[in-house]
């Protein structure tokens, strides 16, 4: 078969880029090696988040993705729970909150909406915030989805448009008309292409290999403890300490645990989040867990008798310089790539499936792409170790 | 860390303590957990030695054989050769470079627990042991039907729990439903309580075990079981209903009665629908194995001829994961002999394995013993199949999981619109087995609709996903906490907007 575009990945960026490539009147399939939303889409919080970003390019693309969920994709927002819950981020010591506020002064100038919280405003914000913090900044702009009801929608309404998807599908290779990629090999027959879209999250390092590119997603592992459901309302924001930010942009390889609490919809309380680069171990981590909820209990005394009921496990693609790989590939025509969003790729998938549609169809894209570029990382044998 | 145990025994129902014993004879140094606070398991449930009369016994199998259990498992305890941690539950185990099995363990919550814990043994979390024998046994197989979040309704084994355990009928006048000669002792035990047993009803075609020669000859005492307890029904004047099943429970607040039709062999309808006054309803499918634990080690599964997954073990109940064995309701369900035969059989195993050769002889008998016995609960499975069709009976609105009240629309939603096509998919789309019980009770039925929708016989790729569970039961943050101290320093909360670079 033939068509515009080919998606690789149904997770919730590809889902996203299926979407709006769909209604920019491109005819899409979507390859799915698996299951729909089954890898890092459904092991994450579904954070969609100004808060956890200094200024630059990736906070460029999470404001524009703000844009694009509450107005692109407003009139969806209930079928994948969008709540505008607003992030509250808190310090224990005077120099966490000077921190804070210099941070802020960045984040509004890009456009961010940040409150100083004093250290008596806070249990106005979170009655059950450990007495001890020294303050906070709050975040209106945060919000919080259900991630795999995203992609399903998503792909739902694509496939109203006319796309087409196909889970337990795995790409073995590209179709090339010289240099140029004009289609997939798949476990269930050739796809011919206009393009090929790489949005395989975690695992885009092999798809790109797959074309002869260099990608380097590296996973990036993530456990979340989830409570036993607590009266609504117990925990109101998303609440996570000022570290949150240092973890996020760190490459260190060992484990960082910064606590990140919010309760959800159910009453169960969401614990997050560690970081290890461990390649792809699944096993459970007894300190990292232990840990999540240690940083949990400093920030929420009364979590300590509150039970865990679960937890799980994600790996979050992972670039070296934390930016997501976005655009065409000039080392492959016809290749596009839409991945490593490393823990932001919920609420940066908005965005990312608007703009890659829009260069796609060959518009002018309403963010500048550059810093994005796939064919920006040094080539693998160079690549620092 | 403590002591590195020989071999650590989880569950102390007829396979643990058989296993424990055994072990334990065979010059092991065992430790046994359970999560009750007496020995004995759901199946040898009883009262305390301070509460118990004599009468109680009616009803259990084998008391002598426990009874001789008990006392052995007494004596290697006051010898030391058995360290017994009654009333905890492990909650995660993990299995390090060497091989040691690491156990992380809480003390279970249930007053009878606390009741039995040892006062002199300091409240252990963490505990290892080179060796694991999983007996976890199993807990009662439930199907949704329209009505049964009522108030009213239990579970054919919560109902004789409450009996044994506790002895409270829960009602005045009961239905017994569902499959399999379970169902029996259930009606038989109520009515001795003085509960008005309206009917059993069966939704297969026969009594059973007489009707299965092989079954029937390899466990021959089962046969007379079978016909004490159909003279018991006959005493009680209890009618068997069979190839019957229960429509919907009905009542407003709490269970008033049950509608009732006959089916076909599959379990669909074929006659007029009937209305039978009850305030109790007593809902048994069989049972179904408790799998947290080998499923987290990541031993290999099979499905059973109940339909129910089960770990795969060779016939000395050793599993796919090196160092791990199983036994009792995990590798089949098929009753206490049986278990306590595979208990024995996996003691012996670990013993060989770790260089105490048993008699040959003894293994061979043991063998032959559990070879017999399955062929028994295979014929029984085979005569008290869940009927193919039970998906028909659930309605739109029929809560499918009760703890995330998920009805069965939105199961058929999130297949038919969202692409949920595997367990998995369904449960993350829509949410049923995510709240407290962590599909416990709903992840056979989440399993068997998602197969049903998607046109398919249930499978172990439809199950295993259901039955996995990260943590096996649920744990205070606080101790968690506990635990990251003990393995890393733990960091002062917040210096600053960049740590960790």
């Amino acid at each position: 078969m033939s068509v515009d575009l080919v998606v690789v990945g149904a997770g919730v960026v590809g889902a996203a880029s299926a979407y709006f490539a769909t209604l920019a009147g491109l005819r899409v399939v979507v390859v799915e090696r698996g299951a729909i939303a089954g890898g890092t889409s459904s092991a994450g919080e579904g954070n969609v988040l100004v808060s956890d970003k200094e200024a630059g390019p990736e906070l460029d693309l999470a404001l524009y993705s703000q844009r694009i969920w509450r107005e692109d994709l407003a009139e969806h927002g209930d079928l994948w729970e969008f709540e505008s819950k607003g992030g509250l981020v808190v310090a224990a010591s005077e120099q966490g909150v000077a921190s804070l506020r210099a941070l802020a002064v960045h984040q509004r100038r890009a456009g961010v909406e940040v409150r100083d919280v004093t250290r008596s405003e806070l249990p106005d914000y979170e009655p059950h915030l450990a007495p001890q913090l020294a303050g906070g900044a709050f975040y209106p702009q945060d919000a919080q989805v259900q991630p795999m009801l995203v992609a399903a929608h998503l792909l739902r309404l694509a496939r109203a448009g006319g796309a087409q998807v196909r889970t337990r599908t795995e790409v073995t290779g590209f179709l090339r008309a010289g240099d140029r990629v004009t289609g997939v090999r798949t476990s269930s027959g050739d796809i011919t292409a206009g393009a090929v879209l790489n949005a395989a999250g975690t695992w885009a390092g092999g798809i790109a290999d797959l074309a002869g590119v260099h990608v380097p997603v590296l996973p990036r592992r993530g456990f979340i403890l989830v409570t036993q459901p607590l009266p609504a309302r117990t925990i109101r924001h998303k609440v996570y300490a000022a570290e949150y930010v240092g973890d996020v942009a760190s490459s260190d390889a060992a484990l960082q645990t910064s606590p990140v609490v919010e309760g959800t919809a159910g009453g169960t309380v969401l614990i997050g989040a560690s970081r290890e680069r461990v390649g792809f171990d699944r096993s459970i981590s007894v300190p990292a867990i232990g840990t999540l909820a240690a940083k949990a209990i400093a920030l929420f005394p009364m979590l300590r008798e509150v039970r865990a009921i679960r937890t799980y496990l994600g790996f979050r693609p992972y670039c070296p310089d934390h930016l997501p790989v976005i655009g065409a590939d000039p080392r492959a025509p016809g290749l596009w790539h839409a991945c490593g969003h490393e823990g932001a790729g919920i609420g940066l998938s908005a965005g990312t499936g608007k703009l890659i549609s829009q260069a796609l169809v060959g518009q002018r894209t309403d963010l500048d792409l550059t810093p994005f570029a796939p064919d920006r990382f040094p080539p693998a044998e160079e690549a620092p170790r | 860390m403590s002591h590195v145990h020989d071999v650590a025994v989880v569950g102390a129902g007829p396979a643990g303590l058989a296993a424990a014993v055994e072990a334990a004879e065979a010059g092991l140094g065992v430790l046994l957990i359970d999560t009750a606070g007496q020995p004995g398991g759901q199946y040898w449930r009883h009262y305390d030695r301070i509460h118990a009369r004599p009468e109680d016994r009616i009803g259990h199998h084998d008391w002598p054989v426990f009874t001789r259990l008990r006392t052995r498992l007494d004596e290697l305890a006051a010898e030391g050769r058995i360290r017994y941690l009654p009333g905890h539950q492990v909650w995660l185990i993990t299995r390090d470079a060497e091989g040691a099995f690491t156990l992380r363990v809480t003390a279970a919550t249930s007053t009878s627990a606390t009741a039995g814990r040892r006062s002199g043994d300091a409240d252990p979390t963490t505990l290892a042991a080179h060796a694991l024998i999983l007996c976890a046994g199993g807990y009662d197989r439930q199907l949704p039907v329209p009505g049964w979040d009522l108030p009213g309704v239990l579970t054919a084994g919560g109902a004789q729990a409450l009996l044994k355990g506790h002895r409270t009928p829960a009602g005045q006048r009961a239905v017994v439903a569902g499959t399999g000669p379970f169902l029996l002792p259930v009606a038989t035990g109520l009515a001795r309580a003085g509960v008005r047993v309206a009917a059993v009803i069966e939704a297969n075609a026969t009594v059973g075990w007489l009707r299965s020669p092989a079954g029937a000859v390899s466990a021959p005492g089962k046969g007379v079981e079978a016909l004490r307890y159909a003279a018991s029904m006959l005493r009680h004047r209890i009618p068997y209903r069979t190839r019957t099943v229960i429509r919907e429970v009905l009542g407003d607040g709490r269970v008033e009665a049950v509608r009732v039709a006959r089916v076909d062999g599959d379990g669909r309808p074929t006659g007029p629908d009937e209305e039978i006054a009850v305030d109790l309803v007593a809902l048994g499918w069989g049972f179904t194995p408790s799998l947290e634990l080998p499923l987290m080690l990541g031993a290999e599964t099979a499905q059973d001829t109940d339909g129910s997954l089960v770990v795969a073990v060779d016939d000395s109940q050793r599993s796919s994961v090196d160092g791990l064995y199983v036994a009792g309701e995990a590798t089949g369900v098929g009753g206490a002999t049986l278990a306590v035969q595979e208990g024995r059989l996996s003691a012996l195993a670990v013993a060989a394995d770790r260089g105490h050769p048993a008699d040959p002889a003894r293994t061979r008998r043991l063998r032959a013993a559990v070879r017999r016995a399955r062929r028994f609960a295979a014929a029984m499975h085979r005569t008290y199949p869940l009927p193919r069709a039970w998906p028909d009976w659930l309605t739109e609105t029929t809560l499918v999981c009760r703890c995330e009240e998920v009805p069965y629309a939105d199961l058929r939603r999130a297949h038919h619109d969202l692409g949920a096509e595997d367990a998995r998919t369904l449960k993350m789309l829509a949410r049923p087995g995510m709240g407290w019980c962590q599909g416990r009770v709903c992840g056979l039925a989440t399993a068997g609709i998602a197969a049903w929708l998607g046109g398919r016989e249930t499978g172990v790729d439809d199950l295993r996903p259901l039955a996995t569970r990260s943590l096996a039961v649920p744990v205070p943050l606080g101790e968690l906490a506990a635990l990251a101290e003990e393995t890393t320093p733990a960091e002062a909360l917040d210096e600053g907007g960049r740590n960790g670079d």
